[in-house]
């Protein structure tokens, strides 16, 4: 077991980052705090990918030079779904903010049971 | 190949295509073009039935002609017909039920904003039942949740805005496990198209390799999108979305969107893991264990509620319990009682949402439970229309809620290990469910008091109301009446799966 934690030692850091990230969406009280921990789950999972998509020695499979053996490349599939998964985070990321602003401009706090009290009080 | 297998394609893009077009539209364009879009959706869902019926198969449709392994698919057979045209309806239904009050919750200059969000639904949801490819669904899955959000978001008041923020965090939770679990498999596997991925992963069980990391995506995949469906331990947010959007949004989170999730699960276990691979992993005990306490403990929460949306939600809880425990069985009949399920709770939750609108209308707008005293002979048809879903959720007999009930305990009896605590887990959720039910459909047709009564008045139902609650129980009954017919079709598409 040491040894392979070792030699994926990639990998082991973006399960680890994972793991920070999700608990602390999961536990922050702080909305900014939350959305940063969205942040790190999301990259750890593209850290991750990009481990797995690369092959030692290879180099990003864009042509130059008229070289088109498959061998030369990395796999460029899982660089694709980071792409895509960059863009479904960045969009869930702003929704997140947006809701915080209003959440913010509306009972000046951060923090989401602070707002659960409030809203206890106004008896809505 | 024939022009029907271009319509599951063409019924996404068209959803997706009126969320842009919406967007530049005033809110009255925008609704008929979203009522429009969702009849011209339903027919074709429905011809797609019919097409999949007639030849007996699936149909795979490849996106831009790329062959299989490099391309995106989109594959539809009987259960992926019989799902999109039964989306459809429900959403045409809950939009009309709901149209009044959405009128009053909603500004004008907001209102196109609402039916953007309801046309990207639908194509997500479309695209989650029809893709073959497990990626795409991820994508989807995200696109669904922001949706999700936009309908719960569009009342502005300091409720909706914790409800949505508390959603969007458990939702984002779930994805994240998702998202890790597909990449996993891919890293196992190589493949992202579920029917290659089916072959590789049946190829390392049976080589007995990766268990534990095969076991670990499963698990990933199931949790994930048993947190973003509401499954027991992760239903906290759930009341307060239900409960305080507007009556159209609660009538399609809880039919609609929760069950796409729940569809999207079956695929996975059928077309990706394949069923006797998940049938034999110690996955389906978790689901089985929570799906039991979600139905005990939702119906516990709906008989503590004060609140009548609060309490409809709280049965959300259990009724989704009900789906995972048919998982959890681990046979095709469990399987089939769930898909049923799934068919049943929609079409009856819907009503129960807009029936207690109409009741809570004929009580002055008041949300306690002691004011509703009499609401059903003030407003006739929130009253029918809320007796029977209510009787259909306890599961009388000629209603939907009875034969889902039924297949549950049959497909509990063949089940070795699971049969007594099954069938006593449904015992108990029965006695809950009717104890809950039959307090709000006595309290509802008793006599209210002076004091209450001086308060309100008595109302009438417009066209667009009795039509829905009609349509709504008709439904019920066709379910209730010919579940013969709905038990062939689920039966033909879960074989189709395979």
């Amino acid at each position: 077991m040491g040894p392979n934690f070792i030699a994926n030692y990639g990998e082991v850091i973006a399960m680890i980052l994972f793991g920070i990230g999700f608990t602390n969406l999961l536990l922050q009280k702080n909305m900014i705090k939350k959305i940063l921990g969205l942040n790190i789950m999301d990259t750890a999972i593209y850290l991750f990918l990009a481990q797995k998509g690369y092959i030692d020695g290879r180099i990003a499979p864009i042509i130059v030079n008229g070289v088109t053996e498959a061998e030369n490349y990395i796999n460029p599939i899982p660089s694709g779904l980071v792409l895509t998964g960059i863009v479904v985070s960045v969009s869930v990321t702003a929704l997140m903010l947006s809701l915080t602003i209003r959440m913010y401009q509306r009972y000046h706090t951060l923090d989401l049971d602070e707002v659960s009290t409030q809203l206890r009080k106004e008896g809505l | 190949m024939d022009f029907v297998c271009n319509f599951p394609a063409f019924s996404i893009v068209l959803s997706m295509m009126g969320a842009i077009v919406s967007s530049a539209l005033k809110g009255k364009w925008a609704k008929h073009l979203n009522m429009v879009i969702l009849f011209i959706v339903m027919l074709m869902s429905l011809c797609v039935l019919g097409y999949t019926l007639q030849t007996g198969e699936f149909f795979v449709y490849t996106m831009g002609k790329f062959p299989a392994p490099w391309g995106n698919e989109i594959r539809a057979g009987v259960l992926e017909g019989l799902m999109a045209t039964f989306f459809c309806i429900i959403m045409i239904l809950s939009l009309l039920g709901g149209r009044k009050h959405f009128y009053q919750d909603v500004e004008e200059d907001r209102r196109n904003l609402y039916f953007i969000m309801t046309d990207l639904l639908l194509g997500s949801l479309l695209a989650m039942v029809y893709t073959n490819d497990l990626f795409t669904a991820y994508v989807f899955v995200e696109i669904n949740t922001i949706a999700a959000c936009g309908l719960i978001m569009i009342i502005r008041n300091g409720r909706t805005i914790e409800a949505a923020i508390r959603y969007m965090i458990m939702s984002l939770l779930g994805s994240g496990l998702f998202l890790i679990g597909i990449c996993i498999l891919y890293d196992l596997t190589g493949h992202l198209l579920m029917s290659s991925l089916k072959e590789s992963v049946a190829n390392l069980v049976s080589q007995g390799e990766y268990v534990i990391p095969l076991t670990m995506t499963i698990a990933l995949m199931s949790v994930g999108l048993a947190i973003k469906s509401a499954l027991f331990p992760f239903h906290a947010w759930l009341p307060d979305a239900y409960g305080y959007s507007t009556i159209s949004s609660a009538a399609m989170l809880s039919s609609l969107v929760s069950k796409g999730y729940i569809f999207l699960v079956i695929k996975i276990m059928y077309r990706v893991i394949g069923f006797d691979v998940f049938a034999n992993s110690k996955i389906i005990n978790i689901l089985f264990v929570f799906g039991i306490l979600g139905m005990i403990i939702g119906s516990v929460s709906a008989i503590k509620e004060n609140d009548i949306m609060r309490m409809i939600a709280f049965s959300s809880v259990a009724q989704i319990g009900y789906i995972y425990m048919g998982f959890g069985l681990g046979s095709q009949a469990g399987m089939i009682a769930s898909v049923f399920h799934i068919f049943s709770h929609a079409a009856t939750k819907a009503l129960l949402f807009v029936a207690a609108m109409g009741l809570r209308d004929a009580s002055g707008g008041s949300k306690a439970f002691i004011d509703l005293t009499g609401a059903g002979r003030r407003h006739l048809w929130a009253g029918i229309g809320f007796t029977v879903g209510g009787l259909s959720m306890v599961g009388i007999p000629t209603f939907s809620g009875f034969v889902s009930k039924l297949l549950f305990s049959q497909a509990a009896i063949f089940s070795n290990h699971k049969m007594l605590i099954a069938l006593i887990a449904l015992a108990v959720s029965t006695i809950l469910n009717a104890i809950y039910f039959m307090k709000t459909i006595i309290r509802i047709y008793s006599a209210p008091g002076e004091e209450i009564a001086a308060g309100t008045q008595k109302c009438k139902s417009d066209i667009r109301y009795i039509l829905t609650i009609v349509s709504f129980l008709l439904l019920n009954v066709l379910l209730g009446m010919s579940s013969t017919v709905f038990y062939f079709l689920i039966e033909k598409g879960l074989i189709m799966f395979d």
